[in-house]
């Protein structure tokens, strides 16, 4: 049997009269990261509900394991600030129904992969955010779920922890995880096997980061000025522009693309199609 | 012309802990100057010394000549992270205030779509907007020396494009920027970087110069997962890529060991780290 797919086809979520998401498409396979990448509120929270089961979807399907076997991480604390470090780690491992022998293992464990040995008896509420978002992880991590989903898990976190914060998350990938994150970074992006973009509760890009590059149409520039009469944007103190037919602009150098650029180019050209 | 920022051997100190340690920073008219650092390295007390809210233990601090003060604070546009916007005010509002703070008449009309929320409340807006309005407030009184705390946080590649032609538009116009943040998105904006670790700086340059020579290890094979478990248990800083891992500022012997031991057959390769894998490994090199 081929590795387990979890995901959402044609999903639509609406709150109300507004629609949150509309038709979208996610796909998290076992053993690799999914990223879900937007600004705030591109839709990436209500995916990720939707995934958990915590937000009925208008439309569409969601393909997940039972409510036992996933592992949700939300955006902010996360953690019971008035708690110790060991005592929160306890009272979600009660919650998933971990048996003493089991609960007393992997929180030894997680408490020795996540480096919060030593702050096992510190307040939740102390601990750095950094710290606070590897606590918020290993507490999703206890049961070792078949979905982990985390949203936006190093916003707010430094790089040092931000490094360490994808170990742990690669750790449970290459544990057999299938693991979806939301993430307003695109350099972060990169790093996951399948991107999926959403811009306004669309999907705007999807596919592992290369194909995302590929489908580009036209070609990216460079310029010391801005190039007059096709879409620019800044890029340190230089200009990019993008050449919807590809051909070539003068006084212009081409540049290899990277995530930022397709999606800067993506959303200009929807919102040429929107103005048109 | 002179510097409109500068540090000099400037140290602040908190009882036991030296926060800032010896730190020389320069930020000229019409250059964007990175502050970039993890939590606990410095970045906000330095900030605060250069604002003028926190004296140095030892050292010099001036702005445009003069000692930080209530004159020079004048001559200065800061956006917090908070953003420092009254949420509860309309956006013509939070403009009006400041710029009565400031004692500026002539506010320029707002234009786009800043023009079209004018009337609405600052905490209906979305961040996006919020962060334009901070900048709207902030450069109100055409200051020359701007300090932004993560200027671009949580909005997407076209509103932190369009961010930077704000804060760029500033820089040509002859204001000096300095940029506070951890994102390696902001920190590539920036002309020239100044990294802190431990209250001491770590690096300073280009971007390409704060890389320098580190390299990583790039391991390719096909059971990455074994991989990763054996890299990891060994204590190396391995990343994941894709299905490729990484392993910043090591040789190639200490990663070939580990994933002998494991027998697993990989590829190894040695390829330039990227900034944030230099940015780790110069921490973790400053803490040791």
């Amino acid at each position: 049997m081929s590795a387990s797919r979890w995901g959402v086809d044609g999903l639509g979520v609406r709150y109300g009269g507004r629609a949150a998401l509309d038709d979208v498409t996610f796909e998290v396979a076992a053993r690799s990261v999914a990223a879900v990448v937007g600004g705030d509120g591109a839709g990436k929270t209500s995916l990720l509900r939707a995934l958990a089961g915590t937000v009925r979807p208008s439309a569409g399907t969601v393909r997940r394991p039972d409510d036992r076997r996933i592992g949700y991480v939300s955006a902010g604390p996360g953690v019971w600030a008035d708690l110790t470090v060991e005592e929160n780690l306890d009272f979600a491992g009660r919650a998933y129904g971990l048996g003493a022998g089991r609960l007393r293992s992997r929180t030894a464990e997680l408490l020795e992969r996540t480096g919060l040995g030593e702050a096992r008896g510190r307040l939740a509420g102390r601990l750095s955010g950094g710290m606070r978002q590897k606590l918020a992880l290993a507490m999703a991590l206890l049961h070792e779920p078949a979905l982990l989903i985390l949203d936006e898990p190093t916003t707010g976190v430094d790089p040092v922890s931000r490094v360490e914060l994808w170990r742990l998350l690669a750790g449970a990938a290459a544990g057999g995880a299938a693991v979806a994150l939301a993430t307003t970074y695109l350099d972060e992006a990169e790093r996951a096997a399948t991107v999926l973009v959403l811009d306004q509760g669309r999907a705007l890009l999807a596919g592992t980061p290369d194909e995302v590059l590929a489908a580009v149409p036209g070609r990216v520039v460079e310029a010391e000025a801005r190039p007059q009469g096709v879409p620019a944007w800044r890029r340190g103190a230089r200009w990019r522009a993008w050449s919807p037919d590809g051909s070539p602009l003068p006084g212009t150098t081409e540049v290899a693309m990277d995530l930022e650029d397709a999606v800067v180019v993506a959303q200009l050209a929807r919102e040429q199609r929107s103005a048109a | 012309m002179s510097d409109l920022a500068v540090a000099h051997g400037a140290s602040r100190r908190f009882g036991d802990l030296l926060a800032v340690d010896d730190v020389h920073l320069q930020v000229g008219a019409g250059e964007v100057v990175g502050l970039i650092g993890a939590n606990g390295s410095g970045k906000t007390t330095l900030i605060r010394l250069l604002l003028g809210l926190l004296p140095p233990t030892a050292g010099q601090v001036r702005l445009f000549g003069e000692p930080p003060s209530r004159h020079t604070r004048a001559r200065l546009g800061y956006v917090p992270q908070s953003l420092g916007l009254y949420d509860d005010l309309t956006v013509a509002e939070n403009l009006a205030f400041s710029a009565g703070a400031f004692g500026v008449h002539d506010t320029a009309a707002l234009q786009g779509d800043l023009a079209a929320v004018r009337d609405v409340l600052v905490h209906e807006l979305p961040l996006g907007l919020r962060r334009r309005v901070a900048f709207a407030v902030a450069l109100g009184h055409h200051p020359d020396l701007l300090v932004l705390d993560e200027p671009t946080s949580g909005v997407d590649p076209l509103q932190r494009a369009r961010l930077w032609e704000t804060i760029r538009a500033s820089a040509e116009d002859g204001a000096g920027v300095l940029v506070s943040t951890h994102h390696m998105s902001e920190a590539e904006q920036c002309d020239r970087l100044l990294v802190l670790a431990n209250g001491r700086v770590a690096a300073e340059g280009t971007m390409d110069e704060v890389v320098g020579g580190t390299r990583a290890v790039e391991v390719r094979t096909s059971r990455w997962e074994e991989a990763f478990t054996a890299l990891d248990a060994a204590g190396l800083p391995v990343s994941l890529v894709g299905k490729a891992l990484r392993v910043p500022g090591a040789d190639r012997e200490a990663v070939g060991r580990p994933l002998a031991g494991a027998g697993v057959d990989a590829d190894l390769g040695i390829v330039p780290a990227s900034f944030e894998e230099a940015f780790v490994v110069l921490a973790a090199g400053r803490a040791a």
